[in-house]
């Protein structure tokens, strides 16, 4: 691969993220650290991805990253959505996990009980 | 699981409560209750929403609507009119909150405050087992940029030492220096080691970087072997990090299938190749002597030195051996220059340090804030002060070989002068925090207990002192010792300071001074109250 394919690649990624197949409108991101996982991350991320399909929701894609730092907060869920400040929840469990696509990806209210920061 | 329709936010902060906010909560609930509302309508106590001098304040959610000098005799019609019939009571004055500033005030924590991100920019962000995100998320970039504008290996080395970055593994020594002595270096095969060993008790930071954004690290490593004129690196892994491990085999083979590590990168000419070495969980092994004896399948016995690794490393070839964290801030370095990372930290000491805060504090995590952030800050700022309501007594910085700061030092800044000024290291960022009822002989019998068992046994200074220094931090805790004993403790730890062989040995001193230094009363306590009763 050269230097321009890979150019090439990034601007076509940059697109796809947010839209993947032109769909996406909003992304749930689980912090799988150590950290997260051992407070229980791959039950949340298992829901989250349960409940989009349970309600198939074509538009919103859940997806993991390491963990951020928030120990203590943990397991951390991140909700972006284009053109809306980053929403970051903490302390998911399964039912705040179903709360968070129920009330938040679904119907736009953050459950404001679990907010541990908005970024924009 | 229950899904209330509406909440409402009662924000308490020194103006609200003044104002009476309790007494309007409390006729809330009641009014709530009597309507038979409490199934959906939740009443949450939060932190001010940024909203001043307008006394009582409640937010409705999710209409973020919020009315302002709520006083207790109107909270029935609010109740009645907004959340059973739905329409705001004429009369009342109210306006619609900004979703982001209503926002971020709620549950801000202290530990999601303001930080400067630039090693863990990505780490919570991206997915990283996908490169296509990585790349998408600016990942490789500087790579890009070194083999497009073709930069010349000097180049990088000028800008790395202009940068003024320095060793964030606890010894601060300027890596463009250590990067050009390895360039310099007579040698046919050149290495560089990455040491992503993290021994140091309480320290966490390398694994966020490994297990958040492993592509980072194998960006820096690409660049410093193409730097340093290394075709081979390597990654020491602490081997109780099976994650990071994991994670980062598997980004070292997407680069490979990418081009991005491997023969001929990009097409430019240029090869280099990662391999991981697995930790087998000596202490001893974070020194970089030691990690090159492990690495060469020997015993972690450190080496004598000088000769330096920079031109006897890794099969007697000159190594660069740099810390996770440090090699992490490389690629910023190179795409935003030596100049915008003057912009953070200190004159001496720019750019940013990641801290992790544990111990007996509110909210226990990891930060990464500039260099020459107050102690105070980040302990009772981000780390949300002590928990449960008590008081400070001390805080241990950077892990077993760190130093025992007491009140007086809460002051503090957080870079390499200013602490080496209060005879305090930085070491690897670990803040251990300990309130008024932890015992600072008992904390200091653990750090020595650590040493005793992880001392190498190759030089008899530490073999025997640290036995010696365990037995005599035990006489002072169970009250079995003399004055004298905490004496001799500092007076041995001094001996080894002057006389062992490598770091472990060196640095007993460190805990051991600070903590009969800053709290010799409370060893003189823990002899002669023992020998009272």
């Amino acid at each position: 691969m050269k230097l321009e394919e890979l150019r090439k690649i990034r601007e076509k990624t940059e697109k796809e993220m947010f839209l993947r197949d032109g769909k996406a409108r909003i992304k749930v991101v689980v912090g799988m650290g150590t950290s997260g996982i051992a407070a229980g991350a791959r039950e949340t991320l298992k829901t989250l991805l349960d409940e989009v399909a349970k309600r198939e929701l074509k538009d919103v894609i859940v997806s993991q990253a390491g963990e951020r730092g928030l120990s203590s907060y943990e397991p951390v869920v991140s909700v972006f959505e284009e053109g809306k400040p980053t929403v970051v929840y903490g302390n998911v469990s399964v039912d705040i996990a179903r709360k968070i696509v129920a009330e938040h990806v679904v119907n736009g209210n953050p459950v404001s009980d679990n907010v541990i920061e908005v970024n924009s | 699981m229950s899904i209330y329709r509406t909440h409402i936010l009662v924000p308490v902060d020194e103006g609200t409560v003044q104002a009476g906010v309790f007494e309007v909560k409390r006729k809330l609930e009641q009014a709530i209750l009597q309507k038979g509302l409490e199934k959906e309508v939740k009443v949450v106590e939060s932190g001010t929403v940024g909203i001043q001098d307008k006394g009582v304040i409640l937010v409705v959610y999710p209409e973020r609507i919020y009315y302002t000098n709520v006083r207790p005799g109107d909270v029935t019609l609010i109740v009645d009119e907004h959340l059973l019939k739905g329409h705001i009571p004429p009369g009342i004055k109210h306006r619609t909150l900004d979703i982001q500033a209503g926002m971020k005030s709620l549950h801000n924590t202290g530990l999601t405050r303001q930080q400067k991100r630039v090693v863990l920019d990505k780490s919570w962000k991206i997915a990283p087992d996908n490169i296509r995100e990585v790349l998408a998320a600016g990942g490789y970039s500087a790579l890009e940029k070194i083999f497009g504008e073709k930069i010349t290996p000097e180049a990088i080395i000028d800008t790395v030492k202009k940068s003024g970055l320095r060793g964030r593994g606890g010894a601060g020594f300027p890596t463009g220096i250590k990067w050009e002595a390895t360039r310099n270096a007579v040698g046919d095969q050149k290495y560089i080691i990455c040491n992503a060993d993290e021994g140091e008790p309480g320290t966490f930071k390398d694994r966020l970087i490994l297990e958040g954004d492993p592509h980072k690290l194998i960006e820096a490593m690409v660049i410093a072997g193409y730097a340093i004129g290394a075709t081979k690196g390597f990654v020491y892994i602490r081997g109780e990090y099976g994650l990071s491990i994991e994670r980062m085999q598997k980004a070292m083979d997407q680069a490979r299938e990418f081009s991005l590590l491997g023969a001929n990168i990009l097409e430019t000419g240029f090869s280099f190749d990662l391999e991981i070495k697995k930790g087998a969980g000596a202490y001893i092994c974070g020194d970089e002597t030691a990690l090159i004896e492990s690495l060469e399948g020997k015993r972690g016995n450190p080496r004598v030195k000088p000769p330096y690794p920079v031109t006897n490393g890794l099969w007697q070839k000159p190594t660069a051996v740099n810390n996770v964290e440090t090699l992490a801030n490389i690629p910023q370095i190179i795409t935003q220059g030596s100049e915008w990372f003057h912009t953070m930290g200190t004159e001496m000491c720019p750019g940013t340090k990641v801290f992790t805060i544990l111990g007996h504090i509110e909210s226990p995590g990891l930060i990464e804030v500039e260099m020459g952030t107050p102690l105070r800050e980040i302990i009772f700022s981000y780390g949300g002060g002590i928990s449960g309501g008590k008081k400070f007594k001390a805080a241990l910085l950077g892990g077993a070989s760190g130093v025992f700061l007491s009140e007086k030092l809460l002051d503090v800044h957080m870079d390499l002068e200013s602490l080496k000024e209060n005879k305090a290291v930085l070491g690897s960022g670990a803040v251990l925090v300990m309130n008024e009822e932890a015992s600072i002989p008992d904390m200091l019998f653990s750090i020595l207990k650590f040493y005793a068992h992880e001392s190498c046994g190759q030089c008899a200074p530490c073999r025997v002192g640290t036995h010696q220094l365990l037995q005599l931090a035990w006489n002072v805790r169970e009250g079995k010792g003399q004055v004298e004993d905490i004496d001799t403790m500092m007076s041995l730890a001094e001996l080894m300071w002057r006389s062992s062989l490598c770091p472990l040995g060196q640095s007993v001193i460190t805990p051991v001074k600070s903590a009969i230094e800053n709290f010799r009363d409370e060893f003189v306590l823990a002899v002669s109250h023992n020998q009272v009763s």
